[in-house]
């Protein structure tokens, strides 16, 4: 094992699946020479060639073509979308081809290919690099997204999406790259050795796609969330004083619907957590999947946290993030309803 | 004196009721441009994509460098594999009118574009077609029954029922997957052919596109990543003039050729007569080799006519004149194909009209064929559980929950 913070183990992933594979290559805005924007490639060109590890133009939807094409030519490509709030030129390229070719084609042609996006807020990015825009990808039929909350998950998620023949949308939520956040703005940041889950094998292992965590056990109330709310929610909890479950969703479709409504068949009450907004958002579609599944075990209406509906604003990050004290207020709703 | 700034809003030369007028056309001569060496430096190659390559003159005869020499006989198969484009378009096209598929898009008066270029191609190298390249499929030797099913979306449709008619693809012929949406494909043959060079292969991509769709993104990506990467591309701009009502001159026709879009990006750009099958072919190798040795991609614009309508669900007749096709400067390149080949005495009217008949036949028992497999109207049907599979490689648990709902709704 080694410690490692998000960055790292998305690298260690790259790194291992380019020295395991020679299909394998990786394509995106300042990737190579540089290493990324957030250095999660770095080292990598060094290390494999200006061919595997690929300086694009600032195209996003040509990257998400030229690595569709590699892709249906036997290559194995990692796309990096430098900010979630960039990958909309390419939104074409990957809902009405990344994402149908297989459908299409009868199986016959297929693009195996993985986008990277950093996402989310936290970080005074404003409207243009705070977006989480997971569940607009959520709604398109065949593809994967995924949305790791530490570095052991990060990295076994995306050397299990690299080896996918599905077209994976991968969300990293960059506020915890570097270590996990509580969603108090004012404590001192806390790095991810300091978590147990900033230790990871050094070599390769794998996350199943598909399947859901239980984070913590409780049995007062059932929490699902995924990335960064997974840390704020475990605070709030203590902060609310409840014994609350908490599901990382982790892979968000095809969603692990088991895991989830097990879990709040047992607590008997749910609270959905997410940056991103709200109406519309993928807590809707959780929500409705609990109350299908669950209905006759719920003993208060479900609540969801999430992005007020707005576009994220820049001066009023903190008013606009759900917090601990939003997230906390919620499960005290949710424990008050008889 | 300014008149300060006013909006010009293209309009073609003629509207329906008025005299087809096709003087906006710029041509050469047959034989008069020059045919550089395949390592010319795009800005030292500027005047083809200025310039209209041809080969085939007004008298019949092959003339200029860019002739590529090719045997009679591999002129007949050409010849043979127009016809039966044209001739499968024209069925297919009654067959939607009397309700027996729901749509078509013919190809009629560009058949050269494609079985000129699928015959100047390696069978190795890949297409990424537009819906207009259907001569690929005739070139490569698909089974025109299969095409058949296709558009018929019965129980041997290749795409198992899950797209329009013409949305073909071949994985063994080396032809993408037709998507639909415009120029999509053209960016993702230019990824597909830098793997090729990634892999140390010599294969080449090739991708089509009509002259509306240089005005898409995707047309931008697509020649800017091949000139950065110096992909082993070859990109089509086939200009018929037409995008459903609006001319070539709504996506910038007006003020440059689509063929100079190329230099400007510092890829070749060659303009060529697309009704003419041997400046098509002559262009394509020049091309190909190009690409093949290393020398990078190539942006050719074919000059033709889109003789039919868009496709069965438009009417041409309500925005151009009706005789506009047969006033087309270039011709029709079946014509033009068959009066060299008659020319030279190697073929004739009577082998024509017995070639003709042969292929109608041929096309009217493949669609009796097709149809014992079923049609939209009568069985046998496509099994429903083909609609859930190949959405992910594995069937994941909502779709298996999805798929018992409606087996139960059907006992």
């Amino acid at each position: 094992m080694a410690q490692m913070n998000m960055i790292q183990a998305l690298n260690s992933a790259m790194d291992i699946m380019l020295e395991r594979d020679p299909a394998v290559v990786i394509m995106g805005e300042d990737v190579g020479f540089f290493g990324g924007v957030f250095r999660c490639t770095d080292g990598l060109q060094r290390k494999y060639g200006e061919h595997r590890v690929i300086d694009a133009p600032i195209a996003e939807g040509g990257i998400i073509a030229a690595s569709i094409g590699m892709g249906v030519n036997g290559l194995r490509p990692v796309a990096e979308i430098q900010f979630a709030d960039y990958i909309y030129p390419g939104f074409d390229q990957i809902v009405s081809e990344l994402a149908r070719l297989r459908y299409r084609s009868a199986g016959e042609f297929f693009a195996p290919v993985t986008i990277r996006t950093p996402c989310g807020g936290g970080i005074r990015g404003g409207q243009t690099h705070s977006q989480s825009p997971e569940g607009i990808f959520t709604h398109v039929s065949g593809l994967r997204v995924v949305m790791p909350s530490n570095p052991y998950d990060a990295k076994g998620l995306l050397i299990s999406s690299i080896e996918s023949d599905d077209p994976v949308i991968f969300f990293e939520p960059k506020r915890i790259y570097n270590g996990p956040f509580d969603g108090d703005p004012d404590k001192p940041a806390i790095p991810w050795s300091t978590h147990a889950k900033g230790e990871v094998p050094a070599g390769h292992f794998t996350v199943p796609l598909g399947v859901a965590e239980i984070v913590e056990t409780g049995s007062d109330m059932t929490v699902i969330t995924y990335g960064t709310m997974v840390h704020v929610s475990q605070a709030a909890a203590k902060l609310a004083g409840v014994d609350a479950e908490i599901i990382d969703v982790r892979s968000l479709a095809p969603l692990d619907t088991e895991t989830l409504v097990n879990s709040v068949k047992k607590t008997g009450r749910c609270v959905i957590v997410h940056e991103a907004t709200r109406f519309g958002g993928f807590g809707a579609e959780l929500s409705a999947t609990v109350q299908e599944e669950c209905f006759w075990y719920l003993e208060a209406p479900i609540e969801r946290v999430a992005g007020w509906d707005t576009p994220y604003p820049h001066a009023f990050e903190w008013e606009y993030f759900p917090g601990q004290k939003r997230v906390a207020a919620a499960l005290t709703k949710v424990m008050e309803a008889k | 004196m300014s008149q300060g700034s006013r909006l010009h809003i293209p309009h073609p030369p003629a509207r329906p009721g008025e005299q087809p007028d096709f003087s906006y056309l710029k041509t050469s001569p047959a034989g008069a441009v020059a045919r550089p060496d395949i390592n010319a430096q795009a800005h030292d190659i500027e005047y083809l994509s200025q310039e209209l390559v041809r080969v085939l003159d007004d008298d019949h005869q092959a003339t200029g460098p860019w002739d590529p020499h090719l045997d009679p006989q591999e002129l007949q198969i050409a010849l043979r594999h127009m016809l039966l484009t044209r001739i499968f378009d024209a069925r297919m096209q009654r067959n939607q009118r009397q309700g027996k598929i729901t749509f078509y898009m013919q190809s009629t008066g560009e058949e050269a574009v494609s079985v000129a270029q699928g015959m100047a191609l390696r069978p190795s190298d890949m297409c990424f077609p537009s819906y207009r390249n259907q001569g690929l499929y005739v070139v490569r030797g698909r089974n025109i029954v299969d095409l058949m099913c296709q558009c018929l979306s019965n129980t041997r449709d290749m795409c198992k029922g899950r797209q329009l008619p013409v949305m073909y693809h071949w994985a063994d012929g080396n032809i993408f997957s037709i998507s639909g949406n415009l120029g999509t494909q053209f960016p993702q043959a230019v990824g597909w052919a830098m793997a090729s060079a990634i892999k140390g292969e010599d294969r080449v991509a090739v991708s089509w596109i009509g002259d509306g769709t240089t005005a898409e993104a995707d047309f931008h990506y697509a020649i800017t990543f091949a000139s950065v990467y110096r992909a082993p591309v070859i990109l089509n701009v086939v200009n018929n003039q037409w995008a459903i009502s609006t001319f070539q001159g709504f996506a910038g026709g007006e003020k440059s050729p689509f063929a100079a879009r190329g230099p400007g990006v510092g890829i070749p750009g060659i303009r060529v007569d697309g009704n003419d099958f041997l400046a098509v072919y002559g262009a394509t190798q020049w091309a190909a080799e190009r690409a093949r040795k290393g020398f990078g991609a190539t942006l050719i614009e074919h000059v033709t006519y889109r003789q039919s309508a868009h496709s069965t669900s438009d009417d041409p007749s309500r925005y151009r004149p009706k005789d506009e096709a047969a006033a087309w400067p270039l011709g029709d390149p079946i014509e033009r194909l068959k009066g060299y080949l008659i020319a030279n005495g190697e073929w004739s009217e009577e082998r024509h009209e017995a070639l003709t008949a042969e292929l109608e036949e041929h096309v009217q028992a493949a669609w009796k064929e097709a149809t014992s497999y079923g049609t939209l109207t009568e069985g046998p049907w496509l099994d429903n559980d083909l609609m859930f599979e190949d959405v992910l490689q594995e069937l994941p648990p909502h779709l298996e929950k999805q798929r018992a709902e409606l087996r139960a709704l059907e006992e």
